[in-house]
């Protein structure tokens, strides 16, 4: 490499650019050179090559793309002298990664020099692969693999390449090791005496035992013996100590690998164990030089985690609390910062609320650390260790730190002190209080969860009601508050404002006075609920105040030609019921009690740890059933009509629905029953704020609706449960229904999720053969024992799981392949029976496995000359189906012709003489019909998009039958609710072809959800 | 494990990427803007803190600026953490997940500094910029599938000298 001085000047070149631009140009010259001289084979001298390929990945880091050249840097591997060679490992490893075809293009001659007899070539080959091999490479290459790094006769050099290379490999894929011939050789490995050959071994076991400790536990005393070696500074040569240390990373290593067995049985290896343990707990002190501070910090912060995963005696546990302790209160940033993640995790595994009590005035300091590292973690460690004893402090200074936090901070700054002051408040009207400081001080941050809630507790607690309504006054009287304290307190005042009617000031007129000042300066979301407020107000004056009352029609008849629908409906029915005076109080009778229901916010802090991935909290959240106050009557409002429901229906602009949900039988989507969550995202809470009066029914459904939006009443004697209903004791993240129906038209993707695990999909499919990979991927720091997964196949399936693992371990993931097979034309759905535990939580949920009909189609476009003679070909019953369809959701023909592509049913253009019809082919495979050709013609109604006549032709009868089915699903449904009808049964003779009643929900014209929309 | 390593100067210019997990060429680039954007902005508060500290750009003096007393090395970045480590005009991150060891890796880039240091005895950054070839050598050495491969400054310095050799 020495003297590739067209190299250096192109860099000298570059660093004198004076800007931007020039780097620009003068890097486009360059590319433009490569490329010319990489056409020009003859000229292109391997020494050339090379030396352009350098340019490029130097290009490449300069943040330029690189688009072409990926050939020659790979052809360079196969270069039969050291110089080329080597840049071609290099480069080939920056520049691409797993995914990139051209990888493939190399696997032989990798393989070639891994299994050739020259070293440097192996290390090489070995690098390559470790760096930047993907599952091809894991299944052709882990035996050579495993065969260097276990034999005698490779350099210890070659043998640290080829563990870690190995690790890799596993990690592409976990079959590449079988546990059971491995698990002897992985032992004997950690008696290896090279330090460096023994790091790499480590890191070996370490991946290997997150997948499966229990095969190697024969490795367990070896790690044991490893620390000790280690923690002796036995047979530890100078140059593996670092600033006096035998090798820290190392310690940390099998300290590591340790942490992945449940527990230590053997009583022996267990006390040798501690004692190393307790020498680190006890012999690390803070000392000048920061590289040896931070090197025995490393070991001792691992070591504790050790002792925690442990479970150790009390002494050890509270020496390590005692250290904790300690290391909160430091300077020092780094320690301070591991002290407070660390104490967290400890609160979930011991009691040490109490101690840590003790320090909560140092992480409150820390709260106001400059460093926004440092106050997260105080913040969740405060977060974690609150409990009703220290509530008020904790919440008052979350409150406090909140006018000076930085705006990334303030949103889960406040959800957090809206929770805490739920979980444990002593009294409710400091939780009154609190969040309405809150969204004093930080109403931009408040999600609309909060408030929502606040108006839960006030609507289920009478005795607050009074506190309240005075508070919200306290606020209105302020002369700037934001628009969320506008919100809440014309909501409050709307209600209970008559409670305060007695005091000084507070009167109906003077309540509208006051709230019809903030009117002028809020957005439109906000003018309905003052609206309702003002007719509230109206009504609750008794007698009536005719002066008020003028104000208020005269507010109404303001809004009346209001361009927002919403004001002008509200502006309009006020109006009009107010004049009707008896109906008027019975409409806008007092709300009755929210059903109890589960933190909304607890959930979205859940949420929000996904993605900051602090799995304390979320563990916590979960240990502690949420002790909020229960103030919610559990058992059914009965009585409490739901006031606004008929009027506002009978009133609305559309009454040809109401006519239509009278026409419909009971227990089909009706328009206006309230049970039907409506698909809002928000409808957990904007649900029950609607005015209509909580379900009088089953609380439960509403419960397990969270990914239920799907399932409306239309699947009722479905042979395939509505799985989503099953009670989990967790929350999902996600709506399984959706999804189920996102992966029907895609390949891979989150089938599942929650806080504890995520289930993704990963599917391959050919023919009538499918090949799915599940992925199992435990989000938690601790692992799910119990893991079952079962499939429940239905008849026309052929499905083989691989087993899979009966414990995941922390923060790993498993796959397990699925294989399907698919015999029979028919849109049954296989079911995954799956379910886990997580500490003592168990967990199931039934998923259905997205391989549907369409997954066995395959996309074919015909010509016209293809086309008729086959259509022709088919003639009538049972080969040739025609069905009249109504009731089909509008769309126009691009929209549909989009749909039927997006299941492999391919639209084929200018076919049809009539531009209103559509006719689309596609090729089904099954075992029992082989590949067989599918026709099908739609022909619309340009004047009535809600129906069509559909034409399916195909050459075996049941194919005929299910594909028509399965295509008038989709042209049917309403997207979350698609192919949950039930499977009319495999044969075409059994069940005559049911016609579907309209699905008229579309959410525009929905009362319901137009309802929750009314505050 | 390590996902990428990072070795950036203040200007952001890119001196070395490693990456160990498939990213997407745009996604790359925006991870190195992000990270040297975070460091920064820390890099403000150090600024007006320890002016003292504001060296030759492109000297790197390795054990001369440890790091400022006030903050951590640590920053919490999308669902990962970075561990960065400032010499000089160079900033050096590493991304990892988040249940490894912090400090552990935080000596390992001081490792690979004293790697680097010893094998360009006294290392600037021109020597970087201009070898960046021999630095991913130093570094697959080194690092190997996001784990540590050695940490033996000499058997690396060693297999180093052995590799020039061959050429």
């Amino acid at each position: 490499m020495t003297g590739m001085r067209g190299l250096s000047v192109f860099i000298s070149d570059i660093r004198n650019c004076q800007n931007k631009e020039a780097e620009r140009l003068r890097v486009d010259k360059e590319l433009g050179n490569v490329r010319t001289c990489f056409k020009n084979e003859k000229v292109l001298t391997p020494y050339k090559k090379k030396k352009y390929v350098w340019k490029m990945l130097y290009i490449h880091m300069l943040g330029y793309d690189v688009d072409f050249g990926h050939m020659e840097a790979v052809s360079l591997i196969s270069a039969p002298k050291y110089p080329e060679k080597q840049v071609g490992y290099i480069v080939t490893s920056c520049l691409l990664n797993e995914n990139h075809d051209f990888l493939r293009l190399a696997i032989n001659t990798v393989r070639n020099d891994i299994i050739g007899r020259n070293e440097t070539f192996q290390c090489l080959a070995l690098t390559l692969v470790g760096n930047i091999g993907g599952r091809d490479f894991a299944e052709s290459l882990a035996p050579d693999v495993q065969k260097l790094l276990i034999s005698s006769s490779c350099r210890p050099l070659v043998r640290k390449k080829a563990a870690l290379c190995l690790v890799r490999l596993f990690r592409k894929n976990p079959d590449a090791i079988n546990a059971d011939g491995w698990a002897d050789r992985m032992s004997q490995l950690l008696d290896e005496r090279d330090l460096g050959v023994l790091t790499s071994s480590t890191s070996l076991l370490v991946a290997l035992v997150s997948n499966n400790h229990e095969a190697y536990s024969s490795c367990l005393p070896k790690c044991v013996k490893i620390l000790e070696r280690l923690s002796r500074n036995q047979d530890v040569p100078q140059e593996y100590t670092y600033y006096g240390i035998p090798s820290p990373w190392l310690q940390v290593k099998a300290m590591r690998a340790l942490q992945y067995f449940p527990t230590i049985e053997d009583p022996s290896t267990r006390k040798a164990l501690f004692e190393v343990l307790q020498r680190i707990l006890m012999g690390t002190d803070v000392v000048k030089n920061v590289n040896k501070n931070n090197a025995s910090h490393a070991v001792l912060f691992e070591a504790l985690s050790l002792v925690m995963h442990l479970d150790a005696e009390k002494e050890m546990m509270s020496q390590c609390v005692a250290l904790l302790g300690k290391f909160i209160s430091v300077r020092e940033p780094n320690i301070r910062y591991l002290g407070l993640e660390n104490m967290t995790r400890m609160l979930m595994v011991t009691d040490v609320q109490d101690i840590i009590k003790k320090h909560q005035s140092q992480i409150i300091i820390s709260l106001k650390d400059p460093d926004i590292s440092i106050r997260r973690r105080a913040l969740d460690l405060l977060y974690g260790m609150c409990d009703v004893s220290n509530a008020k402090d904790i919440v008052e200074e979350l409150l406090q730190y909140l006018s000076t936090a930085e705006f990334s901070m303030r949103e889960e700054l406040s959800l957090k002190a809206a929770i805490l002051a739920e979980k444990f408040a002593p009294d409710l009207s400091w939780y009154v209080d609190v969040i309405l400081q809150l969204i004093d001080k930080a109403g931009d941050f408040v999600s609309d969860d909060i408030w929502f809630r606040v108006v839960q507790f006030v609507t289920n607690n009478e005795d607050l009601q009074p506190y309240a309504a005075s508070k919200a006054k306290e606020y209105l009287d302020k002369i700037a508050i934001h628009e969320t304290m506008v919100k809440v307190s014309a909501y409050i005042l709307g209600e209970y404002g008559h409670l305060l009617a007695r005091q000084p000031g507070c009167s109906a007129s003077e309540l509208f006075r006051i709230l019809h000042e903030k009117l002028p300066t809020v957005s439109t979301p906000t003018i309905p609920i003052l609206l309702s407020t003002y007719a509230k107000l109206l009504m609750h004056t008794q007698p009536p105040d005719p002066e008020l009352q003028k104000q208020i029609w005269a507010v109404f008849k303001k809004y009346e030609s209001c361009i927002d629908v919403e004001i002008q409906q509200r502006a309009v029915e006020y109006f009009e019921l107010s004049k009707k005076g008896g109906a008027f109080i019975d409409v806008l009778a007092e709300m009755p009690k929210f059903p109890e229901r589960q933190s909304s916010l607890i959930k979205k802090a859940e949420d929000v740890e996904d993605t900051a991935d602090q799995s304390a909290i979320k563990l916590r959240a979960q240990q502690q059933p949420s002790n909020a106050l229960v103030l919610a009557d559990p058992q059914p409002v009965n009585g409490a009509p739901p006031p606004l429901k008929v009027p506002v229906v009978s009133g609305s602009t559309d009454p040809e629905s109401v006519a239509r949900s009278l026409s419909q039988p009971n227990g089909t989507l009706s328009n206006i029953d309230p049970q039907n969550p409506s698909p809002d995202l928000l409808s957990d809470l904007l649900g029950p704020l609607a005015i209509e009066a909580p379900p009088g029914a089953d609380s439960s459904e509403q419960h397990g609706h969270i990914g239920a939006e799907g399932a409306p009443d239309e699947v009722d004697g479905s042979a395939i449960v509505p799985v989503e209903e099953q009670p989990n004791t967790v929350e999902l993240i996600g709506n399984i229904a959706e999804r189920f129906h996102a992966l029907c038209l895609k390949d891979s993707g989150v089938l599942y999720e929650d806080p504890n695990i995520q289930i993704g999909i990963k599917a391959e499919w050919r023919g009538h053969h499918g090949r799915l990979v599940l992925f199992l991927g435990n989000k938690n720091i601790s692992p799910l024992t119990s893991v079952q997964a079962l499939i429940l196949p239905p008849a026309h399936l052929k499905l083989e799981l691989s087993p899979v693992p009966d414990t995941i371990p922390p923060r790993a993931q498993v796959q397990s392949p699925l294989e399907v097979m698919n015999i029979r034309p028919s849109r049954d759905v296989a079911v995954l029976d799956f379910s886990y535990k997580s500490g003592t939580n168990v967990v199931s949920a039934k998923l259905r496995i997205p391989a549907v009909l369409n997954k066995f189609l395959q996309p074919l476009q015909l010509t016209s000359e293809e086309f008729f003679p086959q259509w022709r070909a088919l003639t009538g019953p049972p080969l040739k189906l025609q069905e009249v369809i109504r009731g089909v959701r509008p769309l126009a023909l691009p929209e549909m012709a989009n749909l039927f592509n997006s299941f492999h049913v391919t639209i084929c253009p200018g076919l049809d003489p009539n531009p209103n019809n559509l006719v689309a082919s596609t090729t089904f495979y099954s075992e029992s019909t082989g590949a067989m050709l599918c026709l099908a013609r739609i022909e619309t109604d340009p004047a009535d998009r809600t129906q069509l006549r559909m034409t399916v032709g195909t050459g075996d009868p049941t194919l005929t039958f299910e594909l028509k089915e399965f295509i008038k699903e989709q042209l049917i449904a309403i997207p979350t609710s698609r192919a949950l009808v039930p499977a009319a049964g495999p044969g075409p003779g059994q069940a005559p072809p049911v016609v579907q009643p309209p699905s008229p929900v579309i959410a525009a014209d929905d009362p319901g959800a137009m309802l929750a929309g009314l505050l | 494990m390590i996902r990428f390593i990072l070795l950036q100067n203040r200007q952001g210019k890119t001196r070395l990427a490693k990456y160990y997990v498939p990213l997407e060429e745009s996604e790359k680039h925006k991870v190195e803007y992000e990270v040297i954007h975070f460091s920064l902005f820390l890099l403000c508060f150090t600024l007006v803190l320890c002016c003292f500290l504001i060296l030759n750009y492109s000297q790197v003096h390795r054990l001369v600026v440890n790091r400022d007393s006030k903050f951590t090395n640590f920053v919490e970045f999308r669902t990962h953490k970075v561990i960065y480590r400032r010499y000089a005009g160079l900033f050096f991150s590493l991304c990892v997940d988040i249940t490894d060891n912090e400090l552990a890796y935080l000596e390992c880039i001081h490792l690979f500094v004293e790697i680097l240091d010893h094998f360009f005895s006294n290392v600037c950054e021109l020597d970087l910029v201009f070898n960046f070839h021999k630095v991913y050598l130093i570094l697959d050495e080194f690092i190997l599938a996001g784990e540590l491969q050695e940490t033996s400054k000499r058997a690396i310095i060693e297999r180093m000298s052995e590799l020039e050799k061959l050429e």
